[in-house]
């Protein structure tokens, strides 16, 4: 980790127009450069809202996001998104692109408005597809991908955007369970080869075994930022969920459970 | 996409096809007598010569252009609003320009030119309309609120020209309304054609450089935003363009329905979803359609069929044999 954090948020606030409500109030928190860190808070908290900010696909209405020092809104549009990628949740197109064609798009912030990509941006799609293993893939269509694949494809056009910060929005959020500890597998890879990853989830399940930093969000506060240790605490996730929890060290595994088995379940 | 133009034969094809069809376009005629001239007598008769020079030719290149335009325009549409349902019309713009032309029938003057400049006047103001109507509603995304008030302005001007037509003189005015709303080019000539073909030019050729842009638009919102794109103006630009050009043509041909939405199907079917490939491959297939139906138009009766009526109804068949036999869009498994 280096001592340069990747963002500095400093008192960030933000509400949608017209909303009473800030979705966001006060956040003040760093993320590390080079490692995973999670956002983990249950649905509504506003992680995905916070997650498009550090985007820049929203402004804040007060304080100020920093990416590697410098303000979101002194980003060029080009250069921000050669800075920061986004992996979104499953995209639904309406269009019958393949599989190479839709990765090929992620080459756009390096690419003018009337370029067309050439043979070094086809070769990095390549790379691509051989990188994830989806080499299979190249040639479907993505509306007829399956989730797991769908995410993998998404995670590979990040790869061909080649942004050193990838933002994820609930990566695993759908998944099996195979494919759910494959993708995090694969997040965890990705910082070993020098990237920054931030992802959102409403599963203290999927932050445990990677996340080398994690943020609590609770309706749109932040309960706590710091290492897992802290964070996964009963008393913590309790607060985050508003249930009663336990978290139980099995082998190297952190497992949240709930104090108490739901009344009429089985027994 | 082995190699770079994967999809070289078939343009090649297609772009034979169509400079043979829009040769064979200028003869084909009920002069002197069908199926027309020859190039023997087109170099001995005087009459046919300037027939051919004055009249088939900038018809002829009106027919393509007309087609090339809605079907480019409409493919842009498609992928900009992300919804292949959408026609270059149906911001406000087809409905714009028939009351405008109606309106000039009834109070201005009949002649092609006070018709085609009112019919494009009001197209843009039905742009206009759309544009400033969605920028105050209240309701739902970009996207659904120009779709809610492309609706709601196209139904304004649609009752306006319905109560045009009820204020219409029924032996003179309103036959020549109801005829101009049925799509055709037999007014074209050269002055006529001229003056719509810059606009058209430039939007094309525009919305052609950004072809491969149109790919990363047609994205979600917020994707097309991480990949660098300013969605909203991007969009509008391109839009704008798109609006001009059908504003332009549907001045000078009427109401020409279905090639703005059936040909980007078809190109999309027959080269790629990629808009490197669509665009271009509508815009050939949109120009040959329109132009062969115009050559039907044309010749098949001793008077004249409304291009538009044959556009819808070639067009509409195509469509429904179209998703017939293949799988929708977006939904292949």
């Amino acid at each position: 980790m280096t001592s340069q954090p990747a963002f500095r948020v400093q008192n960030l606030t933000f509400g949608y127009r017209g909303a009473h409500q800030p979705v966001l109030a006060g956040l003040s928190f760093e993320i590390p450069q080079g490692a995973v860190t999670a956002i983990l808070g249950p649905n509504g908290a506003g992680k995905s809202t916070l997650l498009h900010l550090l985007l820049g696909w929203h402004r804040p209405q007060s304080g100020q996001i920093l990416l590697h020092g410098k303000p979101l809104s002194a980003y060029r549009r080009a250069g921000l998104s050669r800075a920061v990628g986004l992996v979104p949740q499953r995209e639904h197109v309406p269009f019958a692109f393949r599989v190479r064609e839709y990765l090929l798009l992620g080459r756009s912030p390096h690419l003018g408005m009337l370029a067309m990509p050439n043979e070094q941006d086809l070769a990095l799609v390549e790379a691509a597809l051989q990188r994830l293993g989806i080499v299979h893939l190249a040639d479907r269509e993505v509306a007829s991908l399956s989730g797991g694949e769908h995410q993998l494809v998404l995670i590979a056009r990040a790869l061909v955007q080649g942004a050193p910060v990838v933002l994820f929005d609930e990566p695993t959020a759908h998944l099996d369970l195979g494919n759910k500890y494959r993708i995090l597998e694969l997040l965890q890879a990705l910082v070993t080869e020098g990237r920054t990853v931030v992802f959102t989830t409403h599963d203290p399940q999927a932050a445990a075994p990677i996340a080398e930093h994690i943020l609590l969000l609770r309706q749109g506060r932040l309960l706590f930022a710091g290492a897992p240790a802290e964070a996964l605490t009963a008393d913590r996730l309790s607060a985050l969920y508003a249930t009663s929890l336990q978290v139980v060290h099995l082998a190297e595994h952190t497992v949240v459970l709930p104090t108490k088995r739901p009344a009429g379940g089985v027994k | 996409m082995a190699s770079r133009h994967p999809h070289r034969a078939k343009f090649i094809l297609l772009g034979l096809g169509a400079l043979g069809l829009l040769a064979l376009s200028a003869l084909v005629g009920r002069y002197p007598a069908l199926p027309g001239l020859t190039p023997a007598t087109l170099r001995h008769d005087p009459l046919a010569q300037r027939l051919v020079a004055d009249l088939r030719l900038p018809r002829v290149l009106a027919a393509f252009l007309t087609g090339a335009v809605l079907a480019v325009s409409g493919l842009t549409m498609q992928m900009v609003f992300r919804n292949p349902l959408v026609e270059p019309g149906f911001l406000g713009v087809s409905q714009g320009a028939a009351f405008g032309a109606a309106l000039a029938i009834l109070y201005f003057s009949t002649s092609p030119w006070a018709i085609q400049a009112s019919a494009a006047i009001f197209a843009m103001l039905g742009l206009a309309l759309t544009y400033a109507l969605a920028r105050r509603l209240r309701y739902g995304g970009w996207i659904l609120r120009m779709v809610l008030a492309g609706i709601a302005v196209s139904a304004l001007f649609s009752a306006g020209v319905g109560l045009l037509k009820y204020l219409a003189d029924p032996l003179t005015q309103l036959p020549e309304i109801v005829f101009w709303l049925l799509g055709g080019l037999w007014a074209t000539r050269w002055d006529n054609f001229l003056v719509i073909l810059p606009p058209t030019l430039i939007a094309l050729a525009l919305l052609y450089l950004s072809r491969w842009r149109l790919n990363l638009l047609s994205l979600s919102e917020e994707a097309a935003f991480s990949l660098g794109a300013a969605p909203g103006r991007e969009r509008l630009a391109l839009l704008t363009l798109s609006v001009v050009a059908t504003a332009a043509v549907v001045s000078l041909a009427g109401m020409v329905g279905w090639v703005g939405l059936m040909i980007p199907h078809l190109a999309r079917r027959l080269f790629s979803a990629d808009a490197r490939y669509a665009l271009p491959a509508s815009l050939l297939l949109g120009g040959t359609f329109t132009l062969l139906c115009d050559d039907i138009a044309r010749t098949l009766v001793n008077g004249e069929i409304p291009l538009g009526i044959l556009t819808s109804l070639l067009g509409a068949m195509a469509f429904v044999a179209l998703l017939a036999t293949t799988p929708t869009e977006g939904q292949s498994t």
